[in-house]
C-alpha cells in the first residue's frame, strides 16, 4: 500500500471542492443533468480505461455490462422488492463473474481481434435480452415509483444523483490509483506494451487479463444501476445498446487512455456537446453529437492518440521491431498527473 | 428432406455468397495493409444509398446503376486512404481501431443528419427481375438470385484481377511482405490505394445488389460490419478463398439458426459461432494456415 502523499490529500479535497460547487453555478434541471452526465460517462470512461487504457484490452462490448447492472438490479427491484444498493452490488460481482467468463475464452486474443469479440459479445447478449420474455425483452421494465429515499434511491431532484454518481467515480478514481501503483498495475501496463516480453518476464497474461476485464466489468455494472435508478426505465435499446460501447471508448480515448483524469476530462468535454447538441437540435439534429464525435475521435488518433491529456505530457517512442501488435509509442509516464509521478519518482 | 429446411437452407445460401463477397473487401484490405477497417459496414450502407439515389434521380435499375456505383466507390475507397488510411497504415493498433471506428461513426451519422433514419427499398424497373423463381420445389426471390449471382460475378472479377494480373501480383507480393515489394520496385502507396478502393468496390457491389431487397437506413452497416468480421475470422483474415467458403457457412449457419431455433436470435447464433471459432483458432480461422 502507497503511502498517502499530500498531493494526493490535495487532490481529493479539489475533487470533493468541485464536484460540490459544480451544481450551484445553475439551477436549470438540464444544466445539472449534463453534470450527472458528466458523471456517468466519466465512471464508465474510467472503467473502460482499467481494460483498454492500462492492459490494452479495447473492449467495444461495455455496453453488456452496463446492461448486466442495469438489469439486474431493476429486476431485484421488481420481483424481489430489494433496494438498489444491493442490487448494484449483485450487478456488479455479476458482470465480474460474466467478465470473467468472457475473458478467458478471449484471453489469446489481441488488438482488433479482442475488439471485434468484445463488440460480438455485447451485440449477442442485447440480441438475447431483446428477446428473453422474463425481462420483458423489447418492451422495457418502468422501474416502480417509490417515495424520495436514499433506501431506493429515487430523487425528485437531481442533487442526490449527483452527490451518488460523483461518489462513484471517486471510489473508482481511487481504485485507479491504487491499481497504477501496486503491482497489479504494473502487469497491466506491461501486457498492453508488449503481451509476449510480459509472459515471457513470468506474468500470468491470462489471469492479468481477467482482473482488469472483472474490475472494468464491475464499475460499469454499478453505473448501470445508477442509469437506471435516474431514468427510471431500461430496455434492451437503451442500456446494451452498441453506441453506448462506442460512446464510452471515446470518452477514454479522447481524454486519454491509460491516464487516471483522462476519462474524466473526455466526459467532461464530450457530454456538454452532445446533450447540449441533441436539446438545441431536436430531432432535426439527429446524430449531429456523433458526427461530432466521430471527427474528433479520427483527428485525436491520428494526432495524437494518447489522446489531449497526451499533449500535456511528454512523448518517448521506443523504435520497436513491430513483432507486438500493441504499438511501440508509449507516454513517458501513465501517470496523469505529478501526484502520480512524483509518488513513482520516491519509489 | 423438410420442404423448410429446403427454403432455409436455400435462402441461407444465397444470403452467403452476399456474404462472401463483404468478407473479401475487409479480408483483401486486411491481408495487404494490416488494418482492420472498422468502416467496412458503413461502404456497404453507402452503395445501398447511392443505389437508392440513383433509382430516385436517375430511375436507374440498381443492376444498371451498379456499373457507374463501382467506379464511383473505387475513387471515394481511394479517396479516404489517402486522406485517412494512409497516417495509421504501420501506426500504433489504438490509433488505427480508433480512426476506423471514428470513420463508422461519422459516416452512418452523417447518412442519418442527411438522409433520415427512415427505411427504404430501391425502386426496380426492370420487370423481369421481380418475383419468385421455383427452384427443387422450394420458392427463391429472383432479387435475392440475382444478389447472389451479381456477388459471385463480383467477387469472380475481383479475383481474377488479384491473382491474375499484374497489378494483382503486386498486390499479392506487398502482402507478402511489403518491404520486399518496395524492393523489387512495387509502389507501395499506390498499391495500398488500389487495395482500398477494392476492397471498398467490393462491399458496396453487395449494398448495391442488397439494395432492392433489403431495407436501406444509416446504421445498416454496424450490422454487416460485424456479419464481415465473423465471415473473416472463420475463412482467416487475409484469405480470399476462405472469405468464400465462409461466407457460404455463415449463411447457412444464419439460416439454420433462424430455422431450427427462432428467426429473432439468428445473428446470436452467428456471432456464437464466430465466438467459437475465434476460440479455436484465433489467428487464422477455419481455412487459415
Amino acid at each position: 500500500m502507497p503511502k498517502i502523499s499530500r498531493k494526493t490529500i490535495m487532490i481529493v479535497l479539489l475533487y470533493v471542492g468541485v464536484v460540490a460547487i459544480t451544481p450551484l453555478f445553475s439551477k436549470a434541471p438540464f444544466y445539472r443533468h449534463v453534470l450527472i452526465m458528466v458523471g456517468m460517462y466519466g465512471l464508465l470512461g474510467v472503467a473502460w480505461n482499467i481494460m483498454g487504457g492500462y492492459t490494452g484490452l479495447y473492449s467495444f462490448g461495455q455496453s453488456a455490462f452496463f446492461g448486466i447492472g442495469a438489469y439486474t438490479s431493476t429486476m431485484m427491484l421488481v420481483k424481489g422488492g430489494f433496494s438498489p444498493w444491493i442490487g448494484m452490488l449483485c450487478g456488479g460481482i455479476l458482470a465480474a463473474i460474466v467478465a470473467a467468463g468472457m475473458a478467458y475464452p478471449t484471453s489469446r486474443l489481441r488488438g482488433p481481434y479482442f475488439t471485434i469479440a468484445s463488440q460480438a459479445f455485447a451485440r449477442t447478449f442485447q440480441i438475447l435480452m431483446t428477446n428473453w420474455d422474463y425481462v420483458e425483452g423489447a418492451i422495457g421494465i418502468p422501474l416502480p415509483l417509490m417515495p424520495d429515499t436514499w433506501r431506493f434511491m429515487q430523487f425528485k431532484d437531481k442533487i442526490p444523483y449527483h452527490i451518488i454518481i460523483f461518489s462513484l467515480l471517486g471510489i473508482a478514481i481511487l481504485v485507479c490509483y491504487y491499481i497504477e501503483r501496486s503491482r497489479t498495475g504494473y502487469y497491466f501496463r506491461a501486457i498492453r506494451d508488449s503481451e509476449q516480453v510480459a509472459s515471457a518476464l513470468g506474468i500470468n497474461t491470462v489471469r492479468q487479463r481477467i482482473i482488469a476485464t472483472m474490475l472494468s466489468a464491475f464499475f460499469t455494472a454499478i453505473a448501470g444501476t445508477f442509469y437506471s435508478q435516474y431514468v427510471l426505465y431500461i430496455d434492451p435499446e437503451s442500456v446494451t445498446h452498441h453506441a453506448l460501447s462506442v460512446e464510452i471508448v471515446m470518452v477514454a480515448a479522447v481524454g486519454g487512455a491509460g491516464t487516471i483524469w483522462g476519462p474524466v476530462l473526455g466526459a467532461a468535454i464530450l457530454m456538454p456537446i452532445s446533450q447540449y447538441a441533441r436539446a438545441a437540435l431536436g430531432g432535426a439534429g439527429r446524430g449531429i453529437d456523433l458526427i461530432i464525435y466521430g471527427v474528433i475521435i479520427m483527428v485525436i488518433a491520428l494526432v495524437r492518440p494518447t489522446g489531449i491529456l497526451g499533449f500535456f505530457q511528454r512523448e518517448r517512442t521506443i523504435e520497436g521491431e513491430g513483432g507486438d501488435d500493441i504499438g511501440t509509442t508509449v507516454t513517458a509516464d501513465t501517470g496523469a498527473d505529478d501526484a502520480v509521478r512524483g509518488s513513482l519518482g520516491q519509489q | 428432406m423438410n420442404i423448410g429446411l429446403m427454403q432455409a437452407l436455400m435462402s441461407g445460401l444465397l444470403m452467403g455468397f452476399v456474404y462472401s463477397l463483404i468478407a473479401l473487401g475487409l479480408s483483401l484490405i486486411y491481408g495487404v495493409m494490416d488494418v482492420v477497417n472498422f468502416a467496412h459496414g458503413e461502404f456497404l450502407m453507402l452503395g445501398m444509398f447511392l443505389a437508392y439515389w440513383f433509382s430516385v434521380l436517375f430511375r436507374l435499375d440498381p443492376l444498371i446503376s451498379i456499373v457507374f456505383i463501382i467506379p464511383i466507390l473505387f475513387v471515394v475507397g481511394v479517396g479516404v486512404y489517402k486522406g485517412l488510411i494512409k497516417r495509421i497504415i504501420g501506426g500504433t493498433r489504438i490509433s488505427q481501431i480508433l480512426t476506423t471506428f471514428g470513420l463508422s461513426v461519422f459516416m452512418a451519422n452523417m447518412a442519418m443528419f442527411l438522409w433520415t433514419p427512415n427505411y427504404r427499398l430501391a425502386e426496380r424497373f426492370l420487370t423481369w427481375t421481380t418475383g419468385d423463381l421455383p427452384v427443387f420445389g422450394v420458392h427463391v426471390g429472383i432479387p435475392e438470385v440475382i444478389a447472389s449471382v451479381g456477388s459471385i460475378l463480383v467477387f469472380a472479377f475481383a479475383y481474377y484481377l488479384i491473382r491474375f494480373t499484374r497489378t494483382g501480383r503486386a498486390i499479392q507480393a506487398t502482402s507478402i511482405d511489403s518491404e520486399g515489394a518496395r524492393l523489387v520496385g512495387i509502389n507501395i502507396d499506390n498499391i495500398y490505394a488500389i487495395t482500398f478502393g477494392l476492397g471498398i468496390s467490393c462491399v458496396g457491389a453487395a449494398g448495391v445488389l442488397l439494395a432492392t431487397f433489403y431495407y436501406i437506413f444509416p446504421y445498416v452497416g454496424t450490422f454487416f460490419s460485424m456479419i464481415a468480421f465473423a465471415t473473416v475470422a472463420l475463412g482467416g483474415f487475409g484469405s480470399v478463398e476462405g472469405s468464400f467458403v465462409a461466407g457460404i457457412l455463415i449463411g447457412i449457419i444464419e439460416s439454420l439458426g433462424g430455422f431450427f431455433i427462432s428467426p429473432a436470435v439468428k445473428y446470436a447464433i452467428v456471432f456464437m459461432t464466430y465466438m467459437v471459432v475465434i476460440i479455436l483458432r484465433p489467428a487464422t480461422g477455419l481455412f487459415g494456415w
